[in-house]
């Protein structure tokens, strides 16, 4: 039995169906993430969880409780808001202590517990300050403490870094996983942010318009995409749509009108469809001056793209290409800078072989 | 941002002394006459409390400040209350069926005719066979003001980031805890500039409390507008401005409170 098992669960706001009939299991202990586009309702989901919207249909249970009529401050569950709410009349001390004397602990326990809660989160020294005396990264660290304070089973997390720069998202992105290493707490963050999903989560919930669409490791979400809508959402990708040929030994057959016939791999599930698209993400697309030495073997066949390139991105890290085949259509390939001079570097009107082997590439459905 | 220092050129300086003069000239000049010796209004005598000390000594003009000032205090009160449960209402109430229908009745005292509301509360006490006096007075003045102050704490609850309250309720207070805890200290300045506006437009009334008062109940201003129908005498001179100086100190008060209030709710704010 999972410590949260969401079933059946569905919300609407007048006529727009905010989550539909959503089911999820989310085990103790775990950083799950849920991911998606504005509007996808993911943030329906997870109020439903804090018990500030109650759901139309379906349960929530909690250690086996249905907890989806129960009042918010009757479950012991947490949520960390997105732009933290902190009690501006309050101190950051009592604004830490505020649901401890709610839970009527003893005075002691509550100096105790706070002091735990400062040191926790890095906040020695400010317990007197107000709230509009502390920066952006010490807000968020006095509503994280906050809401870890009653020690809930579940804290639930609202784009907790939405309002942080990159630099200090980074490192809270860092402190947040090992808090939670620490502390053994589940974890439910809600972001539209996949590179702070991917980073941080054990397990991403992909969710479009009320459903969930994919759930799975970061791992897997990003290599194999259960739709193309997930392909295109997480990460780059080029997409090639066209027909199966011919099938042969889980390796398939695609005729493409713009990349000409590619080889793919097939994943489980097979595809029952015969329109399909290849999809191959950006940094598995190699690009050379002279095509590369012929397939060893039918095992590692390759595909082979012509075309010239139109523009060339320096993006520090890696570089990213973009290559014009003569059907019109642009491949995408980005490449890692591993030498400070790089002197093969590609050029703008260069002609170029992008190239890429059938393990590298998708089949999804269109 | 480099500041640009606009020094007054004498056009500006005769403008906005004509325009402060044509404001506050009136004003001076009672203030100033009311510390007039002479008892000919018009005709200066040379300095002199002697009309305040008159003041302080009329009997029927003290009752009739007192009555103005309990009419005032209890009517604010009494407005603040129901003003602001009002204001919780309409700011976080569900939306209920006739909603903007209850917000456009509720506001309607701001632009009703003061002639007409004073008329038919009057109506009503003599349907109702009530003695008119201090509690008729005191009603009506509810009435009239509980609207100035739905309007000043409805704009600040509805300024005031819903999340709080969320918050509160996350970590264990019920709506009615999370309401004392949370949303009733940060909304206290505009609670209390509700009320000291309360106060001042009773103080203020003569319309409304001319319907409503019967015998032997006068508040200050129908008094003094009595009084002055007899001729102005320079003692009403000395009551104008201690009222004067009443209402100053209240409106700054009320000011400094709702500078507090958004100062708190700028605080309250995302970054």
């Amino acid at each position: 039995m999972p410590l949260l098992r969401i079933e059946g669960v569905a919300k609407s706001f007048g006529n727009f169906r905010a989550v539909d009939k959503l089911s999820l299991d989310i085990r103790a202990g775990e950083f799950f993430a849920l991911l998606g586009p504005s509007g996808c309702g993911k943030t329906t989901l997870l109020r439903m969880l804090a018990g500030f919207e109650t759901p139309d249909e379906g349960r929530i249970l909690l250690g086996g409780n249905d907890i989806a009529q129960v009042l918010p401050h009757e479950r012991p569950v947490n949520m960390m808001f997105q732009n933290y709410a902190l009690f501006p009349h309050l101190s950051v001390r009592d604004n830490i202590a505020f649901g401890l004397r709610r839970a009527g602990m003893a005075r002691k326990d509550i100096a105790t517990r706070v002091a735990e809660m400062v040191a926790l989160v890095k906040l020695e020294g400010l317990e007197k300050r107000k709230p509009d005396q502390l920066s952006g990264g010490q807000r968020q660290r006095v509503a994280l403490a906050r809401s870890l304070a009653r020690r809930p089973q579940v804290l639930l997390l609202d784009e907790p870094l939405a309002a942080l720069d990159k630099k200090l998202r980074e490192s809270t992105q860092g402190e947040l996983m090992e808090l939670q290493r620490r502390l053994g707490t589940t974890f439910v963050i809600v972001t539209h942010d996949q590179e702070e999903a991917m980073t941080m989560a054990g397990r991403i919930g992909v969710m479009d318009a009320g459903r969930l669409v994919q759930v799975a490791t970061p791992r897997n979400l990003y290599e194999a995409p259960a739709s193309r809508w997930i392909a295109e959402f997480v990460g780059d990708i080029n997409l090639f749509n066209g027909q199966v040929a011919a099938r042969d030994h889980g390796r398939l057959t695609v005729s493409t009108t713009e990349a000409g016939t590619l080889a793919v791999s097939e994943l489980w599930p097979p595809v029952t469809k015969v329109a399909v698209s290849v999809a191959i993400r950006p940094e598995k697309v190699k690009l050379s001056r002279r095509a590369p030495a012929s397939d060893e073997g039918a095992s590692r066949a390759i595909n082979r793209l012509e075309g010239v390139v139109t523009d060339v991105n320096y993006l520090g890290g890696v570089t990213s290409y973009r290559v014009k085949l003569e059907s019109g259509a642009v491949v995408r390939a980005s490449m890692a800078n591993t030498a400070r001079l790089d002197v093969d570097a590609y050029l703008a009107g260069q002609r170029v072989v992008a190239w890429f082997t059938a393990d590298d590439c998708l089949v999804l459905e269109q | 941002m480099a500041r640009t220092v606009t020094t007054l050129t004498r056009f500006n300086m005769t403008s906005l002394a004509l325009g402060l003069a044509f404001l506050y000239l009136p004003i001076v000049i009672l203030v100033i006459y009311s510390f007039n010796a002479s008892r000919l209004v018009t005709v200066w005598g040379g300095w002199s409390l002697r009309w305040y000390h008159e003041f302080f000594n009329d009997r029927a003009m003290l009752e009739a400040a007192w009555m103005s000032l309990s009419v005032g205090a209890v009517s604010a009160t009494l407005a603040t209350l129901l003003g602001t449960l009002a204001a919780v209402g309409l700011a976080r109430g569900e939306r209920f069926r006739g909603r903007a229908l209850f917000s456009g009745m509720l506001y309607s005292p701001l632009v009703m005719p003061e002639v007409i509301s004073g008329l038919s509360l009057l109506l009503l006490f003599v349907a109702l066979n009530a003695e008119r006096g201090f509690w008729t007075v005191t009603i009506a003045h509810t009435t009239l003001t509980m609207c100035f102050v739905t309007v000043v704490v409805q704009s600040r609850l509805t300024a005031l980031d819903r999340s709080l309250e969320e918050a509160a309720m996350d970590l264990g207070c019920d709506p009615v805890r999370a309401f004392l805890l949370v949303t009733l200290p940060l909304i206290v300045p505009a609670i209390v500039a509700g009320w000291m506006l309360a106060f001042t437009l009773s103080l203020d009334d003569v319309v409304i409390a001319s319907f409503t008062t019967g015998p032997g109940s006068a508040t200050l201003p129908i008094r003094i507008y009595s009084e002055v129908r007899l001729g102005v005498k320079p003692e009403i001179n000395a009551i104008c401005t201690l009222v004067i100086a009443l209402i100053a100190v209240i409106i700054v008060i009320a000011s400094f409170a709702s500078k507090l209030s958004s100062a708190r709710g700028e605080s309250a704010a995302p970054l």
